[in-house]
C-alpha cells in the first residue's frame, strides 16, 4: 500500500527530526552541535503556541466564529491533567511499571493525562458552544471571554489544585512531546479543512444563509469546529502545565487569549501556515526585544520586553492598516503555492466539456468537444 | 441548422451520464407518498403546494393565505409588483421563515417549520436574488460545498484520509466538473467564484444549487441584471436544466419576456395575496394583473 508506506515514512521522519532536535537541546548536544536550555525552552513554547494558534484558527479563521476564550480551555486541560498526574499518577506508576517497565509507564501515564485533558476540554467546549453557537453574530466572543474568566476564578478557589498559591506539577513534557502534538494538530486541522467538513466550515464563514440553503447544518458544524478547537487548546494546556512544572491561574488570563488571537491575526485568519508563522513570531518577539538596550522615558528606565503589550498593539494597528487579512491572508505557504504560480488553470478540454459559447447559441455543427469525444 | 438532430443525440447521451438516480426516481415515487395520514391533504400530482400559507411581521401581513400548487416537472412562474411578497414566499418555502399559519407540502410531506438545511436535504434547492456565492472559494469549491448532503465521508475519514475519503472526494469532484462543463464554466474551476463576470456568477449559483441534486429548483430573479441576449440564453438554459435533470422549477422574475417565454403556468401575487393563476396568455390579458402592475 503506497499511501500507507508514505504516511509511515512521514511519521518516522517527524519523530527522527524531533529526536534529533531534542538531542541538540540536551546538554551534550548532537554531533557537537548543541543549543542551551534557553533555546530549548523557546522552541518548546513555539510548539505549544503553534498548537494553540492552529487550533484557534479552525474556529476563528476557518469557521469565522470569534472565540476569545482559548486560555480558559487551556486552563481546563492543564488543571484536569495536573490533578491526575499530581494525585493519581504516583499510585498508578509503580503498578504500571511492574507490568510494562518504568519508561513505558511514564509515557502511558502522560498519554492518559493528555487524553483526559483533551476530552475534558472538548466537553467544556460542547457545553459552552451549544447555547452560544445556535445564535448568529458575536455572542460567542462575549460568552467565551466570560467563560474563560469564570474558569480561572473557579480554579483560583479550588484548594485541591493549589488555588492562589499554585500547584507543582511533574515535568513530563519535553520537546518531543510538544513537537509530536504540534504536528498532529497541523495534520488534523489541515485534513479537516481540505474535506467536505472543511468546505462546510468555510461556507459558514462566507455566507451562513447560503450554507444553510445548500444543506449544511450550520449549528452542528459550528459546534463541531469549536469542540475540536477547544480539545487542542486543552492538549496545549496539558503540555504547558507539565513543561512549566508549576501551575498558576495567572498563566491563563484573558491576556493569554489575546496573545493567541494576535498570532492568528498577524499570520492570517484562515491560513494554517499563517498561524504557525504568527505563533513563532509572537513567541520570539519578547525574547528578541529583551536583547535590545533599555531606554529612558519620562525619567524611568524601560526594557523593550516590558513594553511588549504596547508593541503588540502597535503591530496590530500597523497590520490592520496595511494588511488587514494578515501576512498570509487565507492562503497557505507551501509547494503548491509555488507550483500554482506556474500552472495555468486546466481548461474545459481537460474534463471533456464544451467551449465558452452559451448553451442557447451553441451550434452543433462546429466546435463541440462533446461530439468530438463521442466520434473518437 | 442541418446538424441539429445529431446535436440532440449527443446531448441525450450526456444527459444519461449526468442524471442521478435521485432525479430519475423523483418522477416515479412522488405520487405514492401523498396518501399518508395528515399529508393526505396534499394534492396527488403536486410537487409542491401550500395551503393557506400566511406570515405576519408584526402588523404587516407579508403573505396572506396563499395557495400554491406546483405540478411535477413544470416551470412555474411567480410574479408580482415590487414588495408583493415574492421573495418572502421563497423564504417560507426554503425554511428561512416559518409561516404564522397554514402549511407547506413537498412531495406529499409537510415541510413548514423545518430548518433550511433539512428542506435542502429533502430536495429543494434555491438561488438568491442578490448572488450569494462563497467569495473566498474557487468555482469548483463553491459547487463541491453543495455536495455536502451526498457526502459519504465522515470526519474520521477526513482526518485519517481513508480510502473512502479519496473515493468520495473524487466522485464529487467529477460530478461537479461534469455539471460545470454543462454550463460552460469548467474552465474557470480554479478561479475565484466572485471574480467571474456577473452572468457567469448567476449561472454558477444555479450550478451550485443543482449540485445538491434537487427535485425542485427555486430561482429568485435569475435574469436580474442581465442584458436581453443574456436573458434569452437564460430562458433556454432553464428549459434545458428542467429536461436534463428532471426538475420542477419555480421562478420569481421581473423580466416579463423571460417569464412569458419560459413559464408554463404563472401565478400573480400582490400585497401577499394571489390575484391570478393561469397560462402566460391568460395572465397577460387578465385585467386584475394589468391593474396591479399599472395601477388604476
Amino acid at each position: 500500500m503506497p499511501t500507507f508506506v508514505k504516511r509511515l515514512l512521514f511519521a518516522v521522519l517527524v519523530i527522527v527530526v524531533l529526536l534529533g532536535l531534542n538531542a541538540m537541546l540536551s546538554t551534550q548536544g548532537l554531533f557537537g552541535f548543541g543549543l542551551d536550555d534557553y533555546y530549548a525552552r523557546l522552541l518548546t513554547f513555539i510548539g505549544i503556541n503553534i498548537i494553540l494558534a492552529v487550533s484557534l484558527n479552525l474556529i476563528n479563521g476557518f469557521t469565522g466564529q470569534f472565540s476569545i476564550g482559548h486560555a480558559g480551555f487551556m486552563a481546563i486541560g492543564a488543571y484536569v491533567s495536573a490533578y491526575l498526574t499530581v494525585y493519581h499518577a504516583p499510585n498508578w506508576e509503580p503498578a504500571l511499571a511492574g507490568v510494562v517497565g518504568a519508561d513505558a509507564a511514564h509515557v502511558l501515564i502522560f498519554v492518559v493525562a493528555i487524553l483526559a485533558g483533551g476530552l475534558a476540554t472538548a466537553l467544556a467546549g460542547l457545553v459552552v458552544g451549544i447555547p452560544s453557537l445556535r445564535l448568529r453574530g458575536d455572542y460567542l466572543a462575549i460568552v467565551t471571554l466570560g467563560f474563560a474568566e469564570i474558569i480561572r476564578i473557579v480554579i483560583l478557589n479550588i484548594d485541591k489544585v493549589g488555588g492562589a498559591t499554585g500547584l507543582t506539577v511533574p515535568g513530563y513534557t519535553n520537546f518531543v512531546w510538544v513537537g509530536i502534538f504540534a504536528v498532529i494538530t497541523i495534520v488534523v486541522v489541515h485534513n479537516i479543512v481540505r474535506s467536505d467538513t472543511g468546505r462546510a466550515l468555510v461556507s459558514i464563514r462566507e455566507d451562513e444563509l447560503a450554507a444553510e440553503a445548500m444543506g449544511i447544518n450550520t449549528t452542528r458544524y459550528k459546534v463541531l469546529s469549536f469542540v475540536i478547537s477547544s480539545a487542542f487548546a486543552g492538549i496545549a494546556g496539558v503540555l504547558f502545565a507539565h513543561y512549566n512544572k508549576f501551575l498558576s491561574t495567572a498563566d491563563f488570563t484573558f491576556l493569554r487569549s489575546f496573545e493567541i488571537i494576535i498570532m492568528i491575526v498577524l499570520g492570517g485568519m484562515g491560513s494554517i501556515t499563517g498561524a504557525i508563522l504568527g505563533a513563532a513570531v509572537i513567541t520570539i518577539l519578547p525574547e528578541a526585544l529583551r536583547q535590545l538596550p533599555t531606554i529612558a522615558l519620562f525619567g524611568q528606565e524601560f526594557n523593550f520586553a516590558d513594553l511588549r503589550l504596547v508593541i503588540y498593539a502597535a503591530l496590530l494597528i500597523v497590520i490592520m492598516l496595511t494588511r488587514p487579512q494578515g501576512v498570509l491572508g487565507t492562503r497557505e505557504f507551501g509547494m503548491s503555492w509555488l507550483r500554482r504560480a506556474q500552472k495555468r488553470p486546466a481548461g474545459d478540454e481537460a474534463v471533456g466539456a464544451s467551449p465558452g459559447v452559451p448553451i442557447a447559441e451553441r451550434d452543433a455543427t462546429k466546435n463541440d468537444p462533446v461530439k468530438e469525444v463521442e466520434n473518437k | 441548422m442541418s446538424g441539429a438532430p445529431e446535436h440532440d443525440a449527443v446531448e441525450a447521451t450526456k444527459e444519461d451520464s449526468i442524471l442521478t438516480e435521485a432525479a430519475r426516481t423523483t418522477r416515479s415515487s412522488s405520487g405514492s407518498d401523498a396518501t399518508e395520514g395528515d399529508d393526505a391533504r396534499a394534492n396527488g400530482d403536486a410537487n409542491l403546494n401550500t395551503n393557506k400559507c400566511t406570515i405576519r411581521f408584526g402588523g404587516l401581513i407579508a403573505v396572506n393565505e396563499l395557495n400554491m400548487n406546483v405540478r411535477e416537472g413544470e416551470i412555474y412562474g411567480l410574479i408580482g409588483p415590487n414588495g408583493a411578497g415574492k421573495t418572502t414566499i421563497f423564504n417560507l418555502l426554503t425554511g428561512v421563515y416559518k409561516p404564522t399559519s397554514g402549511a407547506i407540502y413537498f412531495q406529499g410531506k409537510r415541510i413548514d417549520g423545518l430548518r433550511p438545511y433539512e428542506i435542502a436535504s429533502r430536495g429543494i434547492s434555491r438561488t438568491f436574488q442578490n448572488i450569494r456565492l462563497f467569495p473566498s472559494m474557487s468555482v469548483l469549491e463553491n459547487v463541491m460545498t453543495a455536495c455536502h448532503i451526498h457526502a459519504k465521508q465522515s470526519l474520521f475519514d477526513a482526518v485519517v484520509r481513508t480510502p473512502r475519503f479519496g473515493r468520495d472526494e473524487a466522485e464529487h469532484r467529477d460530478y461537479c466538473l461534469e455539471l460545470l462543463g454543462i454550463f460552460d464554466l469548467a474552465r474557470y474551476k480554479d478561479e475565484g467564484g466572485t471574480s467571474l463576470p456577473y452572468g457567469n456568477q448567476r449561472r454558477l449559483e444555479i450550478v451550485r444549487a443543482l449540485a445538491t441534486r434537487p427535485k425542485l429548483l427555486l430561482l429568485d430573479e435569475p435574469a436580474a441584471g442581465m442584458n436581453p441576449s443574456e436573458a434569452m440564453d437564460l430562458m433556454a438554459l432553464i428549459r434545458k436544466i428542467r429536461d436534463r435533470f428532471g426538475l420542477t422549477i419555480l421562478l420569481v422574475e421581473h423580466n416579463m419576456k423571460v417569464v412569458m417565454g419560459v413559464c408554463e403556468r404563472i401565478q400573480v401575487v400582490d400585497y401577499g395575496k394571489s390575484i391570478a393563476l393561469g397560462l402566460p396568455e391568460q395572465i397577460k390579458n387578465d385585467p386584475k394583473v394589468i391593474e396591479a402592475y399599472l395601477g388604476d
